[in-house]
Parts: structure tokens; C-alpha cells; sequence
């Protein structure tokens, strides 16, 4: 499993990367990438939307099942990946590369974990 | 090969009787500009042709079906033969209602019938299937909230073991959905599901027992939970055969459900079966439901269809011929046999689940209903065999797979569902396969990594299907 050092993360398996205090980009990892299994369909929010920390804001298609993907910050959409649209596959190929959205004028967030404690976390997860 | 490519031009089937109408063409601008294309094979191609296509499937007929959720018994031809009666099938839905209630008389006599199963005052054959029912049950409680004025209510609460067609049917309503999770137990968690309800709830949406074969102990409380605070509470009727004749939903509180004829009724499955649905309410609903609901008398729907009715679902009565079959089911098991049925559902279960536990991780304690759900987590940590690696190897071995990755809730699932009419042998020929494919697994992995090997297709690529697809047959291209 890759986890990048200068991203954030949260327990429901999303990154986080800040571009200022104000401004970040939303993906899944590495780790979620590999459970879910080959993507196959992406629905994005539009841009404009609000999203709220800890709601569901996209969802995420494979050949088993179709999995939400939650929003970590409460802010606005700004900016949709519309490249993922038209291939999932690149959340397979490169997850911290496939950014989901850029969220705007964040004002909340969830918990977030340091590459070190989302690793720590996933390892739990996994013995359990 | 399709059977566009099969026959020779100018062969065709069948002798017309002479036409004994003038012969009226159409204008030239209303022609077609290019020629349709129809197959020109003889009845004997035909008839190859289908029973080829036949030979490709697997169905119940041609052996064990343990799909979850699906409720695949067999199918008595009991009811093949009532349904193909000419009383039945030689009818027109236009016809004056003087010349055919015996056929109402089928359709009151099962909502009758139905209603005592469930504990529903009315029910609606409309509805073409189980998701079609779901849909038109939420258009009930939506009229139900408006015709109150009530338009704060737009949140639908359906736990996280839900059928996964619940979600889709609120948002084709307008619902936004609320998920609530389960317990360690595998039941609605109540402290969650209280905190969920409030003034914007429409309803809840349930089926119990539940998808992972748990029957809810906590019924009643969740059911007031949801009635408290103004809701109303549908009960997805996919898991009936665990329970029919020995619990109703209405008693458990629930307002409106479904029934699948098709699953617990014994009537044809998909792929055209046809499907049916059935809505039945509580009485305080049945202004809502939709036209074509008879009196008791038989007589003029007009004057039974209330100005509140959502309007038609279906066209006409739904797909009469799948209740005909329903009724004959319920008529031949009886008062007795519909809750023995229910029972044998539920041993079968039961039996299946012990006899697997020492290879698959049962995820939750205790007894299970008509269906149970194993873990193969562990197995794939230890081999890299996945539940869809051991569901490819069900397919040489003749035997349908059960339900996979459902329910989400449980890593690596396989959901199955034996019912109530296969023989101890077959399920215990089923166990031993399901005991070889483990070791197979352990011994072998790479082979089963390609099965299924005998089966006329063999693992096909679902990924490619799912981001390329080919959705269109193109003549051209194949020399037609």
C-alpha cells in the first residue's frame, strides 16, 4: 500500500491535499483503490455545489458494487476531475494522481490523519 | 451465433391463409428507406435456435439455484397448467367485466389471500416487479405526506443491510436516502436510527429478515420509532419465504410493502418471466393506490378508482397470468402448507450454514432465516481466492452461484439461499463441492483463478464489459 507524506487522510479512506488553508484536493487512496477493485463508473458532484464534512458527496462503481465516497471538508465545489469521468481506470492506475474534486472555501473538516496514522489505521483495520 | 446470421434469403416459416381484405400499401413517404432486416430462417431454425440458447443457460429446472435474496424454487408445473387455461388466456383487459369475473374473481381472491399472508387491508397487482413495487409503495406514502400538506418530509431511511434496489427506488421518487448502520449483531441500530428520524422523514424502507438472513428482533421499536416522528414504514417483501404464514408485516407495523410472486409464489423468474409486484396497504393508504382495484362485487373500477389514487403504475391489471400461477401455489399448499414452506426454507438455511461454517466465516452469531452470508476473507488472505473465484468454480461443477459482494457490510460475501424445495441430497452435494473448491484453493489456486472451464462462455472479462461496452449488433459489420 502507497501513501504519499504530505497528504492528509481519513478513516473512510479519502486524501486530502491542501493547496492553502482555503483549498484542497479530494481523492481516494491507494489502500481504497485496491479493496474496491477495478473501477469502472464515477459520479462527481458539480462544481458549484456545498458539501458538508462526512457526507456523501460522489460515488464510485466496480464490478462488484457501487461504494459512496464521502466528503472530508464542508466547503464548496470548485473544481471537478472530468477526466475520471470518462476513465475511472486512473483511480486504479494512480490514486494520488486521480484527484476527485478541488474544494473551495473550507470551514469545516473531519478528523484527519498524517500518512503515519492512516497507515497505523489501516493496518489495525486489516488485522481485525 | 445470432439468428441473424442463421437461414438463407427468401426462407421463412409458417403458410398465411389466403388474404381475404384488399391489399392497402402504404404511401411512399411513409416507407422505410432501407430494408429491415428480420431473420429469414424456417420454424425448424427456430425452434433449434431457442432450445440452442436454452442449452447455454442455467435456470432452476436445470439444477440448484442458491441465489440470495432471489428465492429461487422450482416452479410447480401445476401452475403452468392453471395458467394456460383458455378461460385465462383468451381474454382482452377490454372486454365487458360481465364476460370475464372469473378472472377478477382470481385477482380479488389473491389480494385475499395476500392481505392475510401480510396483514395488509389492499393490495395493487400492477406493478411488474419487486423494484417497480418498492416505487410505487414510496409514491403511496409521498401522496400520503402531500395530501397533508406535509412537504418537509424528502428523507428516506433504509439501513445499510437493505436490498440495494431500496436507495434506487426513493431517488426515483424524489427521496434523498439516509443510511443507517447495523449492530455487531447484524440489526438496525436503534440509538442511530433514533437520531436519523425527525420532521423530515418520509419513511422507512426495511426488509426483514434482513439481507444478511437476521431476523430483526427490534421490529416493533423501529417501527414506532419511525411512526413517532411522523413517518410511515415500508417492508420490502424479497425475504417473505422466510416468514410467510408465521409473521406479518402488517403485525410487525409495517404500512405498505410488496410481495414478489415471483420469488415467494412460486412464479417464473426474469429474462421475461414475467415478473409481478403486488402493493398492499393499510387502509388508511388505499385511497392512494393506484386505478384498476375491484369492488367487492366485481363491478365498475371507475367507481373504485378514488380522485387520491397516484394513477397507473402498469397498464391495465400487471401481468394477471403470474398471479393466476400465484393463487394456484397458495391454493395447493393451503393454510398449512404456507407456513411449512416457510419453515423447510429456513431449516435448509440452517443446515447449509452448519455444514460450511468449518471452511467459511459465518460474520454473525446464532441461527439464520431462509438465507445466511459467508466471509471468504479469510481464504483470500491465505490463497488469493476470491468469492468470485469460488462462484466461477460453482459453474463447471453445474451449480448456480450465490449472491456475491452483497451485502456490502461483509467483506468477500456469498449470500445463499437454498429454499424450501431442494432435496437434502442436492444441498449436500453442494456442500462437498463447495468443500473441494476450498481445498482446491489451497492446493491449486492458479486453476481456479480461470474457471469456469466446461461452461459455453468461459471467464469473461467484466471489467472490459463494464468500461467498453458493445451495445449495438452491427449488420454491416457482419456482412447482413
Amino acid at each position: 500500500m502507497q501513501v504519499l507524506e504530505d497528504l492528509f487522510y481519513t478513516k473512510s479512506h479519502e486524501w486530502i491535499k491542501f493547496e492553502d488553508e482555503k483549498t484542497a484536493l479530494v481523492g481516494l487512496t491507494d489502500y481504497a483503490q485496491k479493496e474496491l477493485g477495478e473501477l469502472v463508473f464515477v459520479n462527481l458532484p458539480e462544481e458549484g455545489e456545498e458539501t458538508k464534512a462526512g457526507a456523501s458527496f460522489a460515488d464510485v462503481e466496480s464490478v462488484k458494487a457501487v461504494s459512496d465516497v464521502y466528503c472530508p471538508l464542508t466547503g464548496v465545489v470548485g473544481t471537478i476531475n472530468e477526466e475520471l469521468l470518462d476513465a475511472p481506470e486512473l483511480i486504479n492506475e494512480s490514486p494520488y494522481a486521480a484527484w476527485f474534486v478541488k474544494i473551495e472555501d473550507i470551514t469545516d473538516k473531519v478528523e484527519l490523519l498524517s500518512a503515519e496514522e492512516y497507515e497505523e489505521y489501516v493496518q489495525k483495520e486489516t488485522e481485525e | 451465433m445470432l439468428i441473424f446470421e442463421k437461414g438463407q434469403k427468401g426462407r421463412g416459416s409458417g403458410i398465411l391463409p389466403a388474404c381475404d381484405v384488399p391489399v392497402v400499401m402504404p404511401g411512399e413517404k411513409d416507407k422505410r428507406e432501407t430494408d429491415l432486416h428480420l431473420p429469414e430462417v424456417s420454424e425448424n431454425d427456430i425452434s433449434r435456435h431457442y432450445s440452442e440458447l436454452a442449452g447455454k443457460a442455467h435456470g432452476v429446472n436445470d439444477g440448484f439455484y442458491p441465489l440470495g435474496s432471489c428465492t429461487m424454487k422450482y416452479n410447480p408445473k401445476i401452475n403452468e397448467e392453471i395458467a394456460s387455461l383458455p378461460g385465462f388466456t383468451e381474454i382482452h383487459p377490454l372486454q365487458p367485466k360481465e364476460t370475464v369475473q372469473g378472472c377478477l374473481e382470481v385477482i380479488k381472491t389473491t389480494e385475499q389471500y395476500l392481505c392475510e399472508i401480510t396483514g395488509m387491508d389492499r393490495m395493487t397487482f400492477q406493478p411488474a416487479a419487486g423494484a417497480h413495487g418498492e416505487f410505487t409503495g414510496l409514491l403511496l406514502i409521498k401522496a400520503y405526506h402531500e395530501s397533508r400538506g406535509d412537504h418537509k418530509r424528502t428523507k428516506i431511511i433504509i439501513p445499510d443491510s437493505a436490498h440495494g434496489t431500496n436507495p434506487a427506488s426513493a431517488s426515483m421518487v424524489g427521496y434523498t436516502v439516509l443510511s443507517v448502520p447495523s449492530t455487531g449483531e447484524g440489526l438496525v441500530d436503534l440509538k442511530a436510527l433514533q437520531a436519523a428520524v425527525g420532521e423530515d422523514t418520509a419513511g422507512l424502507m426495511l426488509t426483514n429478515p434482513n439481507t444478511l438472513g437476521l431476523f430483526d428482533k427490534n421490529i416493533d421499536i423501529i417501527t414506532k420509532i419511525v411512526h413517532e416522528a411522523g413517518g410511515l414504514t415500508y417492508y420490502d417483501g424479497a425475504n417473505l419465504n422466510a416468514v410467510m404464514g408465521i409473521v406479518r408485516p402488517g403485525d410487525m407495523g409495517f404500512d405498505v410493502m410488496h410481495v414478489n410472486l415471483h420469488k415467494t409464489f412460486s412464479t417464473p423468474h426474469g429474462g421475461g418471466g414475467p415478473g409481478s409486484g403486488p402493493v398492499g396497504c393499510k387502509k388508511f393508504l388505499a385511497d392512494f393506490l393506484p386505478s384498476d382495484l375491484f369492488s367487492e362485487d366485481f363491478g365498475d373500477k371507475d367507481k373504485e378508482t378514488s380522485i387520491k389514487s397516484i394513477g397507473r403504475v402498469k397498464s391495465f391489471y400487471g401481468n394477471f397470468l403470474i398471479v393466476v400461477r400465484a393463487l394456484t401455489y397458495i391454493s395447493m399448499l393451503g393454510s398449512g402448507g404456507i407456513p411449512e414452506a416457510s419453515k423447510h426454507a429456513v431449516l435448509h438455511a440452517n443446515y447449509m450454514m452448519s455444514q460450511l461454517r468449518d471452511i467459511f466465516t459465518i460474520p454473525y452469531e446464532g441461527n439464520c432465516m431462509h438465507e445466511f452470508v459467508m466471509s471468504l476473507s479469510d481464504l483470500k488472505k491465505e490463497t488469493g481466492i476470491s468469492a468470485l473465484d469460488i462462484a466461477k468454480g460453482l459453474l463447471d461443477e453445474g451449480i448456480h452461484p450465490p449472491t456475491m459482494y452483497f451485502p456490502l457490510i461483509v467483506p468477500e460475501a456469498l449470500m445463499a439461499e437454498p429454499t424450501e424445495t431442494e432435496a437434502k441430497e442436492t444441498i449436500d452435494r453442494a456442500v462437498e463441492v463447495f468443500h473441494r473448491l476450498y481445498e482446491r484453493a489451497k492446493s491449486n489456486p492458479e486453476a481456479l483463478h480461470e474457471a469456469p472451464a466446461s461452461t459455453p462462455v468461459t471467464r469473461l472479462d467484466e471489467v472490459g464489459a463494464a468500461r467498453k461496452p458493445k451495445l449495438r449488433y452491427n449488420f454491416q459489420d457482419n456482412g447482413i
